[in-house]
């Protein structure tokens, strides 16, 4: 009956925004834009290709047919023809591979670059750290669980939404560092032509110089487990002076972070902050009531972890547990955010510990 | 292919008592018998096409809408993985097996496989493989979900614990196909009729004589790089960890450098089922024998070295994308000759269109458009932007199901009257391959509508803007797979009863298998055919 419920919401919820783009985009780049030129050269050349051949073979499906008293022929070679559409395709892909490879050379240029961001790939977000700015943040998906589940209206960047977006100046050269931390990921913003497997113990590269300011989204493009489809990409191109703002803004919000991180708060506050973190961080593998998915995630209610020592508690979610798909969450949340998931999961879930732990014991 | 000469003193009635095949289950368990042996191929392959089936459609009706409404992503991912396995290792490939053990000893006059006892044991490992496959499904933690292409570290490090059962039935299926494949170079290079040389054989044989080679070649490639995750999950290597010194990209590398030549183990027997169901209903020699079988040859040779265009994105430097583009680019050439050589096969013919062409033709024009997709995904510049996109899933099915999967089923079309004795009943051909046309084309040219405009590909839920083709592929999915039960009616009809079929069955056909009576004894050829 839920289910019926449920699926009749999302037919109610049928997206309004839905339309019937048919080609690729066309991007907001030099290089995507040659890219498209690219794309739509081969992609017309197979439509002739394709005319000619098939309007052959329909002339000959209506034309030579039993029916219409066709006798057939006894030719079957004809080296001279089979010569001809030898050299002639081969003579049409030669031409088409050297601007391809002229668009290649300009893809691998990674030369010269005004900025410089690493982006990591983990199960199933991304951290962007600006090499030159001492800017390091993680980026998680913003769609509510609830429009996922059909329980409510679905908005317009549904699934292509997050908390913190990269955020680039416009007109700039901008040099991807990319990686991953756990599994294969890809980084993919179709406006800029931007595809870049992220690997375990490989640093690729890739560049982007966008002219105008906006807001662009991609995906995660390489299956990485279960939330593969739920790690989006957005990236907002600001203007010089924008992005300068942006900077600051960052360099003042971590200064508050670390004020923060020594204060004390009581039981209340971290539970209802943790309940936040553990939502975006924890509940993806271990699922939003804490009973985890048998045979693949533990449970958090009732595990020997959150209910016993809240040492062994912390450290494990500080450092992760390594061999498996268990993150280490120090560079990801703040102490803040630690001691709240923490002391929400000894208190909510099912679980009653009844103790917490404050911000300030993280830190050391 | 000469005009054939045969004489058939052992097909005569009489003589058939003492040859039949045994009662009862033994019937099948211990028969060495080519043709009871083909037979089980293809029902496997049609009962695992109907259990891939099941998953698409599951995938589908998820996908039918965004949001999450049927299945949990986990679940989701364990479909598109065992979809794709099920589909590659458990439907195409036996199909093709099958085929090749009905057909290949009666297209070169012999009388049974070379090697009958190993024929035996290689399809018979084989439902224990899937059975093992399938079992995973109920394990704790669930099936494998790391793709078909099981991508290390996910499937190493990060897989869940029926990666062990997987391997393990990975194994297994390759053993089978690597003797599947010993057993038909043997028959094909030592056990032709007296004046079938090499270049009289028929283009089904000499596909399947090229397939087998690039089955030996790859099947144990594929054998090591399971063999290598086995030692990373459980003895403490470190092949494809990069923490421990070894290579995500390895892995890539080596599965593809199985997986390209695989995808041409899965059209290349097609493509000689065509070339033989095409000249039959011209009533027209197929134009350029040589050069089919040469282009064929061309194909092999090149899946070799083009392994790496499934890897454009992982980060290759620039002389080995641009090398891998055009080595890609040039096997467009050999396929574009064997298209142009159907297609003057039928030019100033005679033609009728039985269910068998109609799959043929369909073939040619759905095969092509595959072609036409594959040669864009080659150009590496712009395969950015395809890469790991329904651009993609749209390519590959175009190529395996109007590719391979029809190219099966114009093949079940066209021998059946020769395996079951009894004339089709076109009617009900003709309303499945219509259906089947419909619905494969309603299911797949709308993914490459999404695939350009963003849409990633294994994702169980998408953005609001993709809604309407996935609505639409959705829809063409359950046509596509519903009007499958048209074709087993048909099938299961023909074996009960029909018009009995003449030896020659349709009026164009040439070649050995329609010279023995229609249904095929179960010994032909005992004594081999004179072919000039």
């Amino acid at each position: 009956m839920t289910k019926a419920i449920t699926l009749a919401i999302s037919l109610i919820a049928m997206p309004a925004s839905a339309d019937w783009q048919i080609n690729m985009n066309e991007g907001v780049t030099a290089l995507s834009r040659e890219i498209f030129d690219l794309h739509m050269l081969i992609f017309w050349i197979c439509v002739v290709i394709g005319v000619a051949v098939f309007g052959v073979m329909f002339y000959s499906i209506f034309k030579f047919r039993k029916s219409k008293g066709a006798v057939s022929e006894h030719w079957h070679e004809n080296t001279t023809v089979e010569v001809v559409w030898t050299v002639i395709p081969s003579i049409i892909l030669i031409s088409m591979a050297i601007p391809a490879t002229a668009t290649l050379m300009d893809m691998y240029d990674t030369s010269e670059a005004d900025l410089e961001i690493q982006v990591t790939g983990y199960q199933w977000k991304w951290r962007y750290q600006y090499l030159d700015e001492d800017i390091d943040f993680f980026s998680n998906l913003a769609t509510p669980r609830e429009e996922i589940t059909n329980e409510v209206m679905k908005n317009p960047n549904y699934l292509l939404e997050v908390d913190n977006p990269l955020v680039i100046p416009a007109n700039k050269k901008v040099r991807f560092l990319i990686t991953a931390n756990d599994v294969i990921h890809s980084w993919w913003v179709p406006h800029f032509a931007v595809k870049k497997d992220a690997i375990p113990g490989f640093i690729n590269e890739s560049w982007v110089k966008v002219e105008e300011p906006g807001v662009y989204r991609g995906q995660c493009t390489e299956l990485c487990g279960k939330e593969h489809g739920f790690m989006p990409i957005v990236v907002e191109v600001k203007s010089e002076a924008d992005y300068q703002q942006w900077v600051s803004d960052q360099r003042a919000m971590k200064l508050a972070m670390v004020g923060e991180a020594s204060q004390e708060f009581s039981m209340n506050e971290l539970v209802a902050k943790g309940e936040g973190v553990y939502n975006t961080a924890c509940a993806g593998c271990h699922q939003s009531n804490g009973q985890g998915i048998p045979g693949a995630f533990p449970a958090i209610t009732g595990s020997t972890i959150a209910t016993g020592a809240i040492d062994s508690h912390v450290d494990i979610i500080v450092n992760g547990k390594s061999g498996t798909a268990m993150q280490a969450f120090k560079e990801q949340l703040s102490a803040v955010d630690i001691a709240a998931v923490v002391t929400y999961q000894r208190n909510a879930l099912g679980n009653s510990v009844g103790d917490l732990v404050q911000p300030n014991t993280i830190k050391n | 292919m000469a005009t054939v000469d045969v004489d058939l003193p052992h097909v005569k009635e009489e003589d058939q008592h003492h040859y039949g095949p045994a009662k009862g289950l033994g019937r099948w368990l211990y028969t060495t018998n080519h043709k009871a042996i083909g037979s089980m191929y293809l029902i496997f392959s049609l009962c695992m096409f109907m259990i891939g089936g099941i998953m698409a459609l599951i995938i589908r009706a998820e996908l039918f809408q965004p949001g999450l409404q049927l299945v949990e992503p986990n679940f989701f991912n364990q479909m598109t993985t065992m979809h794709g396995l099920i589909m590659v290792f458990g439907a195409v490939m036996p199909a093709f097996v099958g085929l090749a053990n009905w057909m290949i000893p009666m297209q070169v006059g012999a009388p049974d496989m070379a090697l009958p006892r190993m024929n035996n044991w290689s399809f018979w490992i084989l439902p224990f493989a899937f059975l093992i496959l399938l079992s995973s499904l109920f394990m704790p933690g669930g099936a494998p979900n790391f793709g078909w292409t099981f991508y290390a570290p996910l499937s190493t490090t990060y897989a869940p614990e029926s990666v062990t059962f997987f391997i393990f039935g990975v194994h297994i299926m390759g053993a089978s196909s690597i003797m599947g494949a010993i057993n038909i170079i043997a028959t094909i290079l030592n056990m032709r009729a007296p004046g079938m040389t090499l270049l009289k054989m028929p283009l089904f044989v000499w596909t399947w004589l090229i397939t087998a080679f690039l089955l030996i070649a790859v099947m144990p490639v594929l054998a090591g790089v399971v063999t290598m995750m086995l030692m990373d999950i459980h003895f403490g290597t470190s092949f494809f960890n990069a923490a421990g010194g070894g290579d995500p990209v390895l892995f890539q590398h080596v599965f593809w450098f199985f997986g390209h030549p695989e995808v041409y183990i899965m059209i290349l027997p097609a493509f000689g089922i065509i070339s033989e169901i095409i000249p039959t209903f011209a009533r027209k020699r197929l134009f350029g024998y040589a050069s089919m079988v040469y282009a064929v040859a061309s194909i092999a040779l090149l899946s070799f070295v083009v392994w790496a265009h499934h890897m454009f994105t992982v980060g290759m430097p620039l002389v080995g994308e641009v090398f891998f583009m055009f080595a890609t680019m040039l096997i467009a050439v050999p396929t574009g000759v064997k298209v142009f050589n159907w297609v003057a096969t039928m030019f100033r013919g005679s033609l009728t269109f039985e269910t068998p062409m109609l799959f043929a033709l369909a073939f040619v024009v759905l095969f092509t458009i595959g072609g036409f997709s594959g040669l864009m995904l080659a150009i590496a510049p712009a395969d950015f932007q395809y890469h790991d996109t329904y651009f993609v899933v749209a390519h590959f099915h175009y190529v395996l199901v109007p590719g391979a999967i029809f190219s099966i089923m114009a093949a079940t079309y066209y021998w059946l009257p020769k395996w079951t004795g009894h004339q089709l009943n076109e009617t009900m051909g003709k309303i499945h391959f219509w259906l089947s046309f419909v619905g494969v084309n309603i299911t797949f040219f709308p993914m490459h509508f999404v695939g350009l405009a963003g849409m990633p590909r294994r994702i169980p839920d998408y953005a609001l803007q993709f809604a309407d083709f996935n609505s639409m592929a959705s829809v063409g999915a359950f046509i596509f797979g519903f009007s499958q039960l048209v074709f087993i009616y048909n099938v299961i009809q023909n074996v009960r009863v029909g018009e009995k079929a003449t030896a020659q069955v349709w009026e164009g056909a040439q070649g050995l298998e329609w010279t023995v009576p229609s249904p095929a004894p179960y010994h032909t050829f005992s004594t081999p055919p004179k072919v000039d």
